[in-house]
């Protein structure tokens, strides 16, 4: 019997008790001595340039230190590499008051440093900035016919496959056709913690940085390249952070502004962003989508074509994974995908939760269901049909996909029996009820990363490695992980993150912390664990000398043996009897390329949904949503659970709700606020159920485990938006479904 | 925020110094604290800032999410839309004030039992705001729960282990907490 078995088990966050008690600290809140506070002034134009900030106007002001604007900045590094974070896409990154050119609204430029935070924030307020006004462009409709196709992109990023077979032609010929184009625009990630830093200066240009992030080693590596630090002054620091979503993964012009003025200044600093500012930089970018299927008799698909045109800003190229997707989930011989950006005088988009493949699966999901509904299937059906049992992209075979299983299960839990077919056919009382299923695919992605394991001679196990927890809980599974691999009880282990001093690890992001950090951590409790045999074969009398590694376990506090458990040693009395006071291994752990390399590694996931919605007021009420997901091993099924109900609010949230509304006059998003920026709030959510279909594969990483981040936000806008077609006949090609599209 | 452009008439003049700081005296916790702050400092930034009981989290600074939702005399506010020199003579309750790491609240260990937070960052707001809820007197089902809590925004949407969490604690008959 083994009770240190904690992988697979549903396990409360260890993070829990600092989090509910507001005992964990996020960046803006370290308290450090001789603090100034800094605050940002956003242009108020989209382009052009500032001809002139009158600065000594609030310099005179007692208590305000210092104006830094393009005016007086110093000079600092020259090269658009030094300004490259390690996910940057293809182009000239953003620099922060470099000089008086304005590339979008609401760029940052300028910092008012003040001693406390009301100077900064009223001195800010009067701060009078001019401006010489250039015409700028903001509407992707303007720049439908002036799409391109990006050069390098992002690291992650892919350009579509060359087309396979005849899609023109196979169209053309089709039995059933539709083709149709499917629109979102713009949304932001607005994490609930606002972007902040507080940087500590810690004497003759040494500083400790606590900043809001998703990857606390790119941070450091992009301050340190601008502003010639070395990394040994530049400890980054991010224990905790309140959402990301994608919107940490590059590093925010608070801690670069921060670090600035700190420098300059020579003290601490503290920037913290406001909400309005919070719609300054990436977001999930304003995407027209055009899909054309058509089917064979049997109710195969005979072509696909898929064809997606996004923003970008003026000076990046900002690419994801949009049309990609719709060339792997079914099978099909025909097959044309395309891919464009256009420029706008707005920031740079952002990878915003399931990048590309949130976008690409409600086209492509939506245009499903069209298809069935033209071919006369059912919609379940009509994807079995064409089910892929390999990834025609790549020409590989998944390394597993339980996706059928997903419809089966899916579809027997929701009750997708009960369904009747016809539009309008089902309701209660004044609502009209519908059901509607899509699905989608995303990566399984491991990437290099390093962890460190100290044992102490009370029996402690402390792991550190410095990814990020941003509430996917990363701290309870390496805790799970660490605790499992060296038999440990849970509560002897403490892990550790967010830290630069920390052994090095990616950015949290792609869903591949568990694959990527799990590993690394289960090979240095591993690597941990063979010292550890070593001194307890050396201890007096010991009963496992001559064992190899293979013929003992750790479990329980002790290493035995497999074969005769009763043959122990309890692991604090190894550590006590070496003599040692305490045992140290760093590892790493990199994707087994062998045997990847062969294969295509992705999740899965089937959405259900039942809608009701008002006929005479055209409000849709989410009512039932199952998400099934086939993501390879789960590590706690507590934790991941909540990832996937998080993903399915974030899918109510996208078909009926959000969108950031730019008024093209000004070139300015309107609803930059969370009152007029909608997300659902308690009384909008209902019944929502997560099912975890088992999925084993030793092929992903030793871990078995693909990542629940992201996923399971796939297909659940389409799902939503073929239950309202359901419910009243509507076909709703653009979201967010705002009542007057169903009126 | 508004920025003033070109036009601004505030002109060459010079801007006006803000007025002086002055003291402020708040009860937090049970705890008596005495500040130098301007006047208009916020009562969450007054917290933060300078009490630095940081779990009063800042969301938006504007009344839209609840992340700094706090109890003064028993009642949730929204801390960020008042004024620190308004509650000179308020008991001011925070998350820190209503429990511990060591001795949690019943709030807090249901919503740690239901995973009712991802990041963490709305959940204090949140907490508070479940305990004012309960002293208003409105928490008996479900639905005068999901309306009552809908001042408090997640973005991570762990709506349903807080609607759960806040079930439990709550005796529907009573509607006082369960301990």
């Amino acid at each position: 019997m083994s009770t240190t078995n904690y992988i697979g088990k549903p396990t409360s966050r260890v993070d829990g008790p600092a989090k509910v008690t507001g005992a964990a600290t996020y960046a803006a809140e370290f308290q450090v001595p001789n603090m100034a506070y800094g605050w940002v002034v956003s242009s108020s134009i989209a382009k052009g340039r500032i001809t002139k900030v009158h600065a000594d106007e609030v310099l005179a002001i007692p208590g305000v230190l210092q104006v830094f604007s393009h005016e007086n900045v110093p000079s600092l590094a020259w090269f658009d590499r030094n300004y490259k974070d390690d996910v940057a896409p293809g182009g000239s990154p953003f620099r922060p008051l470099h000089e008086d050119k304005i590339q979008f609204n609401q760029q940052p430029i300028a910092l008012v440093v003040a001693e406390t935070l009301e100077l900064a924030r009223y001195a800010s307020a009067v701060l009078r900035i001019d401006y010489e006004e250039e015409k700028h462009e903001t509407d992707i409709e303007a720049k439908r016919d002036e799409g391109f196709e990006p050069g390098t992109g992002k690291s992650g990023w892919m350009p579509p496959p060359p087309p396979r077979g005849n899609p023109d032609k196979a169209w053309a010929e089709a039995e059933h056709r539709i083709e149709h184009e499917y629109v979102h625009g713009a949304q932001h990630h607005n994490p609930m913690e606002l972007y902040g830093a507080t940087v500590e200066w810690r004497g003759d240009k040494k500083l400790t940085v606590y900043d809001k992030t998703q990857g606390v080693v790119n941070v450091q590596n992009y301050l340190t390249k601008i502003f010639g630090l070395s990394k040994d002054d530049c400890r980054v620091i991010n224990q905790y952070m309140g959402g990301g979503f994608g919107s940490g993964l590059r590093p925010q012009y608070s801690v670069f502004l921060a670090v600035l003025a700190s420098l300059e200044l020579k003290r601490s600093v503290r920037v913290t962003l406001t909400r309005q500012q919070m719609f300054s930089f990436g977001h999930r970018p304003h995407t027209l989508q055009y899909v054309k299927l058509g089917t064979n008799p049997d109710g195969t698909l005979a072509a696909l074509q898929h064809h997606a045109l996004h923003e970008t800003s003026q000076f990046e190229e900002y690419t994801e994974n949009v049309v990609n997707w719709s060339g792997m989930l079914y099978q099909c011989e025909n097959v044309k995908l395309g891919y464009q950006l256009a420029k706008l005088d707005v920031f740079t988009p952002q990878d915003m939760r399931a990048p590309g493949a949130a976008t690409g699966s409600f086209a492509l999901e939506v245009a499903m269901d069209e298809m069935a509904v033209a071919a006369g299937l059912d919609p379940i059906d009509f994807r079995i049909r064409n089910y892929a049992e390999q990834d025609q992209n790549a020409g590989k075979p998944f390394s597993s996909k339980r996706l059928r299983d997903c419809y089966h299960q899916g579809a027997a839990k929701f009750g997708w029996d009960q369904r009747n077919p016809e539009p309008r056919s089902m309701r209660k009382g004044n609502r009209l009820v519908g059901y509607g299923m899509a699905g989608g695919v995303w990566d399984a992605t491991q990437k290099k990363a390093a962890a460190k394991a100290t044992l102490t001679a009370d029996g402690k196990l402390l792991v550190s490695s410095a990814t990020a927890d941003i509430g996917t809980g990363t701290y309870t599974i390496m805790t799970q992980i660490a605790a499992e691999t060296l038999g440990l009880p849970l509560e002897a282990v403490t892990f550790k993150l967010g830290d630069t001093d920390m052994p090095e690890a990616p950015v949290q992001g792609g869903s591949w912390t568990a694959a990527s950090v799990g590993t690394a951590v289960k090979n240095v409790c591993e690597a941990l664990g063979e010292k550890l045999l070593k001194l307890a074969q050396k201890m007096e009398g010991s009963p496992l000398k001559g064992a190899s590694l293979d013929e003992v376990e750790f479990v329980n506090g002790q290493i035995r043996l497999r074969q005769d458990p009763a043959n122990a040693v309890v692991l604090r009395d190894v550590l006590q009897a070496s003599g040692e006071t305490k045992l140290e291994t760093d590892s790493s752990a990199a994707p087994n390329m062998l045997k990847q390399a062969n294969h295509s590694m992705h999740s899965h996931n089937a959405v259900f949904v039942e809608v009701e919605v008002d006929e005479e007021f055209g409000t849709v009420h989410v009512t039932r949503v199952l998400n099934a997901v086939a993501a390879g091993r789960i590590l706690n099924p507590k934790t991941a659970r909540s990832q996937v109900l998080g993903s399915i609010v974030w899918g109510i949230s996208m078909a009926l709700m959000e969108e950031t509304v730019m008024d093209h006059q000004f070139g300015r998003y309107m609803n930059h606020n969370y009152s007029e920026y909608h997300i659902p709030v308690q009384a909008d959510i209902h019944d929502m159920e997560v099912l975890f279909v088992e999925e084993e594969d030793d092929i992903v990483n030793p871990l078995g485990v693909k990542g629940v981040g992201e996923v399971g936000l796939l297909g659940v806008a389409a799902a939503i938006t073929n239950a309202v077609y359901h419910a009243t006949g509507k076909r709703v090609r653009e979201l967010p479904i705002y009542l007057d599209k169903l009126l | 925020m508004l920025h003033p452009s070109t036009s601004s008439a505030a002109g060459a003049a010079g801007v006006a110094a803000p007025p002086p700081t002055g003291t402020v005296r708040l009860t937090i916790n049970g705890q008596q604290h005495t500040l130098q702050i301007a006047p208009w400092t916020t009562l969450l930034d007054a917290l933060r800032e300078y009490v630095h009981l940081t779990g009063t989290k800042k969301g938006c600074d504007h009344g839209q999410c609840g992340a700094c939702t706090v109890l003064v005399n028993g009642k949730r506010i929204n801390s960020c839309l008042s004024l620190a020199v308004m509650h000179e003579d308020h008991d001011i309750t925070t998350i820190e004030g209503l429990g511990s790491q060591s001795t949690l609240h019943p709030l807090q260990q249901a919503f740690i039992d239901h995973d009712a937070f991802q990041c963490g960052y709305c959940t204090p707001g949140q907490i508070c705001s479940a305990q004012g809820l309960i002293n208003e007197g409105r928490a008996h089902t479900e639905e005068e729960i999901k309306e009552h809590m809908s001042g408090n925004l997640c973005r991570c949407g762990a709506y349903a282990g807080i609607l759960n969490a806040v079930k439990e604690v709550v005796d529907a008959k009573s509607n006082e907490v369960k301990r």
